[in-house]
């Protein structure tokens, strides 16, 4: 079954999650855990955007290549794309914010090491 | 050491657990041979309704013109937030284990590429944005890249102030003018961020699509000066 380019880009974007799942879990110190979700974060978008590839199609952007006659027959799904078009965006305002997050909290105790973080602990 | 080896252990279990549920997705995906209905929809009508070659734009600015919109509001609170986290109480000036370390100079390359190459990073900025309905590119891409020039400028010259209020004034009329048009098309055409406000035009030509250039012109001016601003936040922590 894995002939496809969807199946090999989706499964790429799956090993990038778990790589990022991995490293947040694991990893102590702030600024790390940030790395791993911005990895996790691009395997998904590379998962979406495996699920609109269609075999023999290409972009959707209609010119001399597509013309708007036979667009239906031509072109990949646009939607997965305007997603992830969306999804980077916010996952940039996301991380900015992380990172703004995580230089208070270094401020603070002068350590990134999620372990010296006690107060939210019971 | 203990603790950590079995913590470790139990995220190792759960990551095979969500690896086993990525595996079955996997082995029954089946790519589509059809596009489905909505995308059916939108690579039929997009020429004669909206008018703008590039599929993707018609659906981010037009068709969910509001989640766009919505969008936008999204990037903009987080940069406002960063914003106000960082500016409540500059780093103390000398704290013990924080030495005032002397600052590395930028270096000749650096200095003089970043003046030859910001303008020319805006410029391929403002074409991005401004070629969205045409080529793959658009807002967001297109700010992104200026917000890129700006991150040059800042590693050259680390200290360098950019003028908050100028970046606030650009992302506040860009904004304000974003909602403006959509409630024009509220008004004068079929509704809210319509884009046939202005003429459709020829496909693939530059001055097509209705109003999307314009939109589209906004949103990577607002992007850009929201990047700018976390950029330039994060940016002047440092100094301290």
């Amino acid at each position: 079954m894995m002939t496809s380019l969807a199946h090999w880009a989706m499964a790429a974007g799956f090993v990038l999650i778990l790589i990022g799942f991995y490293g947040a879990l694991t990893n102590r110190n702030l600024l790390r855990m940030i790395v791993a979700f911005c990895i996790a974060d691009t395997g998904v978008n590379i998962v979406l955007v495996a699920v609109g590839h269609m075999r023999g199609r290409t972009a959707p952007i209609l010119d001399s290549a597509v013309p708007v006659a036979d667009a239906v027959s031509r072109i990949i799904d646009p939607v997965p794309q305007a997603l992830v078009l969306t999804a980077i965006v916010i996952g940039l305002g996301v991380t900015a914010m992380m990172l703004a997050y995580a230089l208070k909290l270094y401020e603070k105790k002068r350590t990134l090491d999620i372990a010296k973080f006690t107060e939210l602990k019971w | 050491m203990e603790p950590i080896m079995i913590k470790n252990a139990i995220a190792l279990l759960l990551l095979a657990a969500v690896g086993a549920i990525f595996v079955s997705l996997l082995a029954g995906y089946m790519p589509d041979e059809q596009l489905n209905l909505t995308a059916r929809y939108y690579a039929e009508r997009t020429a004669q309704d909206i008018g703008t070659a590039n599929i993707v734009t018609a659906i981010v600015v037009t068709y969910r013109g509001l989640d766009t919109l919505g969008e936008v509001t999204v990037l903009f609170i987080s940069a406002a937030i960063v914003g106000l986290v960082l500016a409540q109480g500059r780093l103390p000036t000398n704290v013990p284990g924080s030495p005032q370390q002397p600052r590395v100079p930028v270096g000749e390359l650096l200095s003089t590429g970043s003046r030859l190459l910001t303008p020319l990073i805006l410029l391929l900025g403002i074409y991005v944005f401004v070629n969205g309905h045409l080529t793959p590119g658009g807002g967001f891409q297109g700010g992104a890249i200026i917000a890129s020039g700006m991150l040059l400028l800042l590693l050259a010259d680390p200290l360098k102030h950019f003028s908050h209020r100028l970046i606030d004034v650009i992302e506040s009329i860009s904004g304000l003018l974003f909602v403006g048009i959509g409630v024009l098309g509220l008004l004068y055409a079929g509704g809210f961020l319509d884009n046939r406000l202005l003429p459709i035009g020829t496909l693939g030509e530059l001055f097509s699509a209705g109003v999307i250039p314009l939109i589209y012109s906004l949103i990577g001016l607002k992007v850009g000066s929201e990047f700018s601003s976390m950029l330039a936040s994060l940016s002047e922590t440092e100094e301290a």
